[in-house]
């Protein structure tokens, strides 16, 4: 016997790890490394030197009032997006209506949740905006201005409703399974201990299906945070939200620091990282449940 | 009627009023280029433009790319992962979602510091290396839909006595997966394609902080610049998008017919 017979890590136990080299190398290079230069960036000076102050350049007026004005309106569109949705998938589940209503709506979400960016800017300028299709015809209708009563579509209501549009879908399609999974026999055994709708929904089926609604929420409300191109279509810079003020960063370093800008980025991270690990936390305990 | 049933059908309403209005205003906008008459002007101006034409090719090649060297990627790794690497299944799903936790601005954002013209990877520096960029920026935001749809496909085929079937047979590593895994996912493979197109041709944020001619930052430039054109190519948008959607629902048909061979 010698010793290449029995090496301390054997051949096969090798090339089942090459196997996903590339995948890590790739995962690494464009994925990892990128944005862990931008965190640890945050940490230092331009000239490399440790330093807290870019962080504490994050809590000025100009910074602060772009996260909170963000913060309101992934908020505002996760919220309606999720009660909206919620009432959708509630009404094709639960509300008795025909089968093609609900395999439409399903269809029909698939497509309006990947409908974001620029063109979804673009439709509802068509739409609400000054000359757009209901603008016009409130107008030439009702004699009703919608602009004089401070409505703006390039602005915080404006851009939520605009993010709504993909956050409802998103909403009908992960919460339709959950709704499946209500047992109708736990709404006939509450019915025969006496209960009323009310009841039912107030203390079982709000009680199961909360960690679904508001895990979801959480995702929405990061999915509403990271977009920008809808934001940028529709308000030019106009509107001081995170991203917007990132990428104007990015293009012209407008901050005039450098690791400013990759506190920024560091920020963005922070938030929508903590929405989706409580996501996570909160589907597995929606996951409980229906077993 | 009970009034559950109206509820019901006054959230569909409250839905339908929702997601059709605007939908219906893009479209009674795009056909109001002529004066006092309805008319295919405004998408008769998009098709003659000629960046319309240059940038929709350029996406169109971008997004072939995307596709094909990201299934290079995500097939072989899904099906290693299966076979010989289960303990690893986590953190690799883990990675794949990463991309929707970390926005899209700061990944480009990254890029940009890491592969300027005076580091060490140079991508940036050249046109060429900015398309490799590019491409693999849309690998990264097509990751997570494109290993899930693999890794569903790949669920419901026995990978190891596939696998073993065509050892047996003297099959060598590129014919068993060439031949013999990925025909087997195809309905994976095909759906992954088709959102991931959706996803690269709308896309904005990466090709424009990346200074690439491509068909979203051209929306944008359009939508700053003239009237009706715009609300012409976001019903064209949405046809791609709609069609992308109703591909992956046929190819999922199309698998869920097929008798199953196993």
């Amino acid at each position: 016997m010698n010793a290449a017979s029995s090496p301390i890590i054997d051949r096969r136990t090798v090339i089942d790890w090459l196997g996903i080299v590339p995948f890590m190398i790739f995962a690494l290079m464009f994925l990892i490394v990128p944005t862990l230069y931008l965190v640890v960036g945050a940490f230092f000076t331009p000239d490399g030197h440790l330093t807290l102050e870019n962080i504490a350049g994050l809590f000025t007026p100009t910074i602060l009032s772009a996260y909170w004005i963000s913060i309101k309106v992934s908020l505002a569109s996760s919220l309606g997006g999720a009660l909206i949705g919620f009432f959708l998938a509630w009404a094709v589940v639960l509300g008795g209506l025909p089968s093609w209503i609900r395999s439409s709506l399903l269809t029909f979400s698939g497509v309006a949740s990947n409908f974001a960016g620029v063109p979804l800017a673009f439709a509802f300028i068509a739409t609400l905006g000054r000359t757009g299709l209901v603008t016009v015809f409130l107008r030439e209708s009702f004699g009703f201005n919608l602009y004089s009563t401070g409505f703006n579509l390039l602005s915080f209501f404006g851009l939520t409703i605009t993010y709504m549009f993909f956050q409802i879908p998103l909403m009908v399609l992960i919460l339709t399974p959950a709704l499946d999974g209500l047992k109708k026999e736990w709404r006939e055994a509450s019915e025969i201990l006496g209960a009323s709708t009310w009841q039912y929904w107030r203390m079982v089926a709000l009680p199961i299906l909360w960690p679904s609604l508001l895990g979801t929420s959480l995702l929405l409300f990061a999915n509403a945070f990271g977009a920008i191109a809808t934001a940028y279509a529709l308000t030019g810079s106009s509107l001081n939200i995170v991203p917007i003020l990132l990428y104007a960063q990015i293009r012209g370093d407008v901050l005039h620091n450098p690791n400013l800008g990759y506190a920024l980025a560091l920020g963005m991270i922070v938030i929508t990282g903590l929405s989706n690990i409580l996501y996570i936390w909160l589907r597995m305990r929606a996951e409980r449940w229906p077993k | 009627m009970k009034p559950a049933k109206i509820l019901a059908w006054v959230a569909i309403a409250v839905g339908i009023i929702y997601f059709f209005v605007p939908l219906l205003g893009t479209f009674e906008f795009s056909l109001r280029m002529r004066r006092g008459e309805y008319s295919f002007d405004a998408y008769g101006s998009v098709f003659s433009d000629a960046a319309f034409r240059a940038t929709f090719g350029y996406s169109m090649l971008m997004a072939l790319f995307t596709i094909i060297f990201g299934m290079l990627l995500v097939v072989p790794t899904a099906y290693w992962v299966r076979l010989r690497l289960p303990q690893m299944r986590p953190v690799v799903e883990f990675l794949t979602l990463m991309p929707l936790v970390i926005p899209a601005i700061v990944v480009v954002f990254g890029y940009l510091r890491l592969y300027n013209s005076s580091s060490y990877i140079p991508f940036t520096g050249s046109i060429m290396g900015t398309n490799i960029l590019l491409v693999m920026s849309y690998i990264t935001l097509a990751l997570p839909y494109m290993y899930r749809s693999v890794d569903t496909a790949m669920r419901t085929i026995d990978v190891r006595t596939l696998t073993e079937a065509a050892e047996i047979l003297g099959a060598k590593w590129p014919t068993i997966m060439f031949r013999c895994i990925f025909p087997n996912v195809m309905s994976g493979v095909l759906s992954g394609a088709f959102i991931t197109f959706a996803i690269v041709m709308g896309e904005f944020t990466m090709a424009a902080l990346l200074n690439r001619p491509a068909f979203g930052p051209y929306l944008q430039l359009v939508g700053a610049n003239k009237a009706y054109e715009p609300s012409a190519l976001a019903v064209i948008a949405f046809a791609i998008t709609w069609l992308s959607m109703g591909l992956i629902q046929l190819v999922t048909r199309f698998s869920k017919l097929a008798p199953s061979r196993a």
